[in-house]
């Protein structure tokens, strides 16, 4: 075990060092000189020269380089070039927003998928079964984004039940804020719900096929007893994979709702960004979005070991 | 459902729009850049079968040509995926347990942390935002899918007797990875790449939807849906059918993957959904 942590640890490391250089490598081939393009043309040497200094943009590339890293690692994430304010703020700002989406989405996805995918496996072949897959069939193909753009006609234009988009923020109080994430979270989740059914579905199957199970059921346990106490954790292993990999499509799909909603969370930060090349903020809000999947990544990898002790001697 | 009828429903499903998209190539009712403003949001008629948008143009033309972008995207992110992918996926197979297999699959790991949405970012701060940029990223995206996939298939070809019995003729690695086991995947390989190509059409049409993808006068579900999105309350129907095509054409992709396997391989039938 504390061999097996070592290595997934020495690897955690080695891959954000690399995902950070690509990062980097990315941004610095953008052409132009940032101070220079918020000044304009007609700025004065010495005031570009003064405000390359404070931008951070001084220096070699490899002490740049050093210098960023640097700074991420203690919370520093630069200072935007056109807010002047800490990078790592408007991040906090905008995580206000965006993370509590991503995590009721992943709460509602789960809270979707356990229940009906152990329900279709139990029932496997029958009606109940077949209508849970057709339906998670059309859930797989239906962009989150579009699947938004309805839910807000529905339940905000027609039946206004919710606003059709923007965030009041928390100070608004705790039930206009979560009414406000309502409609895009359940957008994020029914997709990401139809893939983790199908997954724990196949897994319970398979399982539930295994000659542990036809040992528990000799013992006299019922179906539902097998179910529950043999067959659900060993069925979780493949579920777990998956849901360490949806968190980055959660994030991605994250981004693309808040733009359905006009919500201010990471996506609309990261694409003020791009137009107005503000880099430091593309760049430091990308590594945190590629470093947050490579630990969760990393957590999911220490929960196989957890779900299944066997995997504790290799 | 058997493979066959799975099979047969899907590729008619995915035809359903991408045969026009297609057809788009030679020929649309109307000109899909022509703008007439005097036009706008005209009702389905014998003239514009689907009406007219915002700017007066043919809904049908848009959506045959909007497919002909989803298609051209999705369909060149799967060739990048499996032109670099396969081949360093058989790499890593035949050094399996070597440092080579080691670095390979330790690559596949770092770009599989790039989502394709964050690479389309990358891209686009860069090079500023097209439909090349699209095909990049998600080609990017597909190359670790498709590493991962052969190289998990060729490694149980590899224990088997008859590879064995290649090296045993003298043949090298190279040449049987080339000779023996590719062509004994290719069967998952189709599988996959039907399920990459509707991944595709789904993040082709994310990612043109928040701006990263084609560009104006380019037409594209995904920007037809980002175009639509504040005329929704008026004219719900620029919003509807663009979607539809959308889920209609993965959906029919996704049947015709899950066909294809059930055909290639009926043992997966009992596990698998």
């Amino acid at each position: 075990m504390p061999g097996y942590l070592a290595s997934r640890l020495l690897s955690l490391i080695l891959s954000l060092a690399v995902a950070s250089l690509v990062i980097f490598a990315v941004i610095e081939v953008i052409p132009g000189d940032p101070a220079a393009f918020m000044l304009g043309l007609n700025a004065r040497p010495d005031t570009v020269a003064a405000l390359r200094a404070e931008l951070g943009l001084e220096g070699t590339r490899p002490q740049r380089y050093l210098a960023w890293v640097g700074g991420m690692l203690t919370g520093d994430l630069g200072v935007s070039y056109t807010y002047r304010v800490p990078v790592a703020k408007l991040v906090a700002d905008r995580l206000e927003v965006s993370l509590p989406l991503a995590l009721m989405a992943l709460a509602l996805s789960t809270a979707i998928a356990l229940p009906v995918g152990v329900f279709a496996a139990a029932r496997r072949g029958r009606a109940a079964d077949r209508l849970a897959m057709g339906l998670a069939q059309i859930g797989i193909a239906l962009p989150n984004f579009w699947f938004a753009m309805l839910l807000a006609l529905v339940f905000a234009v027609n039946l206004r039940w919710v606003s059709a988009g923007g965030f009041p923020g928390w100070e608004a109080g705790l039930l206009p804020a979560l009414k406000a994430l309502t409609l895009p979270a359940v957008a994020l989740a029914l997709p990401q719900a139809a893939i983790l059914t199908r997954i724990l579905r196949s897994s319970l199957i398979e399982t539930l096929g295994q000659d542990y199970i036809r040992t528990a059921r000799a013992r006299g346990l019922s179906r539902g007893q097998a179910l529950r106490r043999h067959a659900l954790r060993n069925a979780l292993i493949p579920v777990l994979t998956i849901l360490g990999l949806q968190f980055a499509f959660l994030i991605a799909g994250a981004i693309v709702i808040e733009r359905v909603f006009f919500l201010p969370g990471l996506g609309r930060l990261i694409f003020e960004g791009i137009t107005q090349r503000d880099l430091i903020v593309v760049e430091s809000v990308t590594m945190l979005l590629v470093a947050t999947v490579i630990v969760v990544n990393f957590l999911v990898d220490l929960a196989y070991v957890w779900a299944d002790p066997r995997l504790r001697r290799r | 459902m058997s493979g066959r009828r799975t099979l047969i429903l899907g590729a008619g499903l995915a035809a359903l729009f991408l045969v026009p998209a297609l057809v788009s190539l030679v020929w649309t009712p109307h000109d899909v850049a022509a703008i007439s403003v005097g036009d706008k949001f005209l009702p389905p008629s014998a003239a514009h079968p689907l009406g007219t948008d915002h700017l007066g143009r043919d809904l049908l033309s848009m959506l045959m040509a909007g497919g002909r972008t989803s298609l051209a995207v999705a369909l060149v992110a799967v060739g990048i995926g499996v032109a670099a992918g396969v081949p360093l996926g058989l790499l890593a197979a035949a050094a399996r347990g070597r440092l080579i297999d080691e670095i390979v699959m330790r690559g596949n790991d770092l770009v599989f942390a790039f989502p394709s949405l964050v690479i389309a970012i990358l891209i686009t701060a860069v090079w500023g935002p097209s439909a090349v940029n699209a095909i990049l990223a998600i080609g990017i995206f597909n190359i670790p899918v498709f590493a991962r996939m052969s190289r998990g298939a060729a490694l149980s070809l590899w224990t088997l007797d008859f590879i064995r019995a290649a090296q045993v003729c003298g043949k090298g690695r190279a040449r049987i990875s080339a000779e023996h086991i590719l062509p004994n995947i290719l069967n998952l390989l189709i599988v996959q790449a039907t399920i990459q190509f509707s991944l595709g059409i789904l993040a082709e049409a994310a990612l043109s939807y928040v701006g990263l993808g084609a560009q104006p006068p380019t037409p594209s579900w995904g920007r037809m849906l980002a175009e639509a999105q504040t005329l929704i309350y008026t004219q719900p129907m620029l919003a509807v059918l663009p979607g539809i095509a959308i889920v209609v054409t993965v959906l029919g992709l996704n049947l015709t993957g899950e066909g294809l396997r059930d055909l290639t391989d009926p043992r997966l039938r009992r596990v698998l959904p």
